[in-house]
């Protein structure tokens, strides 16, 4: 026998034998979405059969990955669980917020349900806040036109200011752009340009105070901002999290001090 | 009212929250926000936690935090 084969980043050695090769070339993407939204229907749509599961570790919270090429990238795609909110109150949402926040993949897509998508876009939002890098799938729109909804896309990602895929993720309806439009997001092709939330002149004052303070501190590991509003929000568990991920004591030195008024 | 005083069966809206820090920022998330409509679908046997549904998701509340959303009989 020649050259291996390699189909879907599964390689048929010579000898019979079969391995699965994670490419380490290639980019992470999360799914992350509100619990029901149909987020891992979206994850078996992009990956297929090209995915194993495990456990996150020291966590009884399923872990499941795979992989999917557009062109000649490949992508590994994390789903992660159901999550109402980046600020945890279960262990499954604090293994999506610790990955979308520290473990900083390179595209975080967000499933939003089309028949909730009030209820849905306060995780996107908080996304936003976190990482540029994002897409908005929303999926179920089958469901939502049976109910009489009518979804507006290009409307919604202009509002957003990241891109917006519609998709009916158990009949691939809306998977092949969702691919190239995460394939364009990580190769920087497609910019997005989240519209910052504003929190009123009273907040962003303290805002701004402390994003100064903290940009020799968090230098641009972490967006400055959000570690900003997290020191405002008290956010004890977080502020911990982002303490270990920095690694730097300044940052727990200086928090009694940066929180003076 | 609050929406623990709220009856089986009954639709109300959100007035406001009393509750204050980690639990007032959850009830926000969950969908608990002023102007939303609840209503009041299941009480589990023991009448503790009920179940709410709230923009198109069902919720389950302890009384502790039911007690801390203020609600209107709509």
């Amino acid at each position: 026998m020649g050259a291996a084969i390699s189909i879907s980043g599964v390689q048929a050695g010579g000898d019979n034998s079969v391995r699965v090769s994670i490419r380490t070339d290639a980019a992470t993407v999360a799914l992350a979405g509100n619990p029901n939204v149909g987020k891992t229907s979206v994850f078996n749509a992009l990956t297929g059969l090209r995915q194993h599961t495990g456990n996150w570790p020291g966590k009884t919270v399923e872990r499941a990955q795979g992989i999917f090429t557009q062109g000649s990238h490949s992508y590994v795609v994390v789903d992660l669980p159901g999550a109402y909110s980046l600020s945890p109150r279960s262990a499954e949402e604090e293994v999506a917020r610790d990955f979308i926040c520290f473990a900083q993949p390179e595209v975080t897509v967000v499933v939003v349900d089309a028949t909730a998508l009030e209820r849905n876009l306060n995780l996107a939002l908080q996304v936003s806040e976190v990482t540029p890098r994002m897409v908005v799938c929303v999926n179920l729109i089958d469901e939502a036109k049976r109910k009489g909804y009518s979804v507006d896309a290009p409307g919604l990602s202009l509002d957003l200011g990241v891109p917006v895929v519609a998709t009916v993720a158990r009949a691939y309806r809306g998977i092949d752009e969702l691919k190239n439009v995460i394939d364009k997001t990580a190769r920087g092709e497609i910019r997005p340009n989240p519209r910052p939330i504003e929190y009123g002149p009273e907040i962003e004052t303290e805002v701004a105070r402390l994003v100064g303070e903290l940009a020799g501190i968090v230098a641009d590991r972490l967006p400055t901002r959000w570690v900003a509003l997290r020191l405002l929000e008290g956010d004890e568990d977080t502020l911990q999290k982002i303490a270990e991920f920095l690694g730097d004591p300044a940052f727990t030195n200086n928090v009694p001090r940066l929180l003076e008024v | 009212m609050t929406l623990l005083n709220a009856n089986l069966g009954q639709t109300v809206s959100v007035v406001g929250l009393t509750a204050e820090g980690l639990v007032r920022r959850r009830l926000l998330d969950l969908g608990f926000t002023p102007g939303a409509r609840v209503d009041v679908l299941h009480r589990s046997p023991m009448g503790d936690p009920v179940a709410y549904r709230v923009r198109g998701a069902t919720i389950a509340l302890r009384g502790v935090d039911a007690n801390q959303v203020l609600v209107r009989e709509k």
